[in-house]
């Protein structure tokens, strides 16, 4: 299961974090959020140990969304040494994101 | 010799999903691949017309269609379809990121994307004002000015929801007539928040970081741009056909699949349904894609059991 990130956590857990991070940003009323969940859900765990996977739901969590000024979801952005080196926006396959994660 | 399928549907919206339903009823031993579970209905806010519901949104309507998928024990696959050839008569493989799968038929049903502008500013300011999912974005511009462009029915549509949020919307469109249904005119005319720019282009979207401007083709109320802090495109869509153009299946010029009554293709065999086909007057709806799915199911099971 992919983790979950919240104001609280994501300095500590993203940014902080030895591994490089995914972080699909994500709300309940988006479907094509819905439709991405299973996917990161199975991303976080076919690259386990390699790259941590988690859920940001924007809803909640509007500190973190405001700093990276989201505009637009399913937005994943990926986190290496506590910046920012990846960003897709829209639905992705499972494929392309892996392809992606590997060359880090 | 690896296992022969009596069908592979492609593509998961509501036209794959109805035919998978009816696939099961019909027995026959079928896989469905699908990179997105209930594809374009997820980015519908309210469906209205879905007989059965008087309103319901795109994503319940969605969870309906994968558990009644579901429902028969059949699984959607999310592996993405890279190849599709014909190694014999009646045997299609179907090569995806994980592996090679062989049946006696196939129905396309992978639908089609949204139609993009292709002008300078759209593609840079994707995530940064310019969105095609009014459903996924318009929280994110309460109390803002955004623009709608298009002049049909999702258009309409957007711009209702738009308006629940956002502080001002313009509706900017050709010609000077919006073909919306006369249900969602009405509901527009009743909103003081929506301002129609009729028989005016967008050339191009600006800003620094994020989208600021978007500049129009003739002056409105003297101003060649509109300030803006979203932008959102409906002005429809485009079919997916590369798999069919890689077996030589005849399209239309606008790319869209041929169909027969049966759904079937210029190849034996290959079906087709939903808004890849030139099927249903090209009337794209929900109803629409699940009724081809259904007879293209329907015929699948007449070429591969009945013949």
């Amino acid at each position: 299961m992919a983790l979950e990130f919240t104001d609280q956590n994501f300095d500590q857990e993203v940014l902080k974090s030895d591994l490089p991070v995914l972080v699909d940003f994500w709300a309940p009323w988006c479907g094509p959020c819905q439709m991405m969940g299973p996917i990161i859900d199975e991303l976080a765990k076919d690259m386990g140990g390699k790259v941590k996977v988690g859920k940001l739901n924007v809803d909640e969590n509007s500190g973190v969304s405001q700093r990276y000024s989201i505009m637009s979801i399913p937005n994943m952005k990926v986190f290496k040494g506590g910046q920012m080196v990846k960003d897709f926006v829209g639905v992705q396959n499972i494929d392309t994101l892996k392809e992606e994660l590997g060359k880090l | 010799m690896d296992k022969t399928f009596d069908l592979i549907i492609i593509g998961a919206g509501p036209s794959g999903l109805a035919a998978s339903v009816y696939a099961s009823r019909y027995k026959l031993e079928h896989l469905i691949f699908g990179m997105e579970d209930g594809g374009q209905m997820n980015e519908i806010h309210q469906i209205e017309n879905w007989p059965g519901n008087i309103s319901i949104s795109g994503r319940e309507l969605v969870g309906n269609f994968i558990s009644h998928v579901e429902n028969y024990g059949v699984k959607i696959n999310h592996e993405s379809v890279v190849n599709l050839k014909k190694i014999a008569d009646e045997r299609f493989e179907v090569e995806t990121s994980r592996g090679k799968y062989v049946a006696r038929s196939v129905i396309l049903a992978m639908g089609a994307e949204y139609r993009r502008m292709n002008i300078p500013g759209e593609k840079e300011f994707i995530g940064k004002g310019v969105s095609y999912c009014a459903t996924c974005d318009a929280m994110f511009f309460k109390d803002k000015t955004v623009a709608v462009i298009g002049g049909g029915n999702s258009a309409a549509v957007v711009a209702l929801e738009l308006a629940d949020f956002a502080d001002k919307v313009y509706l900017i469109y050709h010609g000077n007539k919006l073909t919306a249904e006369p249900v969602w005119m009405e509901k527009m005319a009743d909103s003081a928040k929506i301002t129609k720019v009729d028989d005016t282009g967008v050339l191009e979207i600006k800003g620094e970081e994020k989208v600021e401007k978007i500049i129009l083709d003739k002056p409105h109320e003297d101003k060649t741009f509109l300030k803006v802090d979203g932008v959102f495109i409906e002005i429809g869509s485009e079919p997916g056909v590369e798999l069919a153009r890689k077996l030589g299946i005849e399209t239309d010029d606008g790319n869209y699949i041929k169909v027969n009554a049966d759904q079937s293709t210029s190849l034996p065999g290959i079906f087709a349904a939903g808004d890849i086909t030139t099927g249903s007057n090209k009337f794209r709806q929900v109803l629409t894609a699940a009724s081809e799915g259904a007879i293209a199911s329907s015929s699948a099971y007449k070429f591969v059991k009945l013949k």
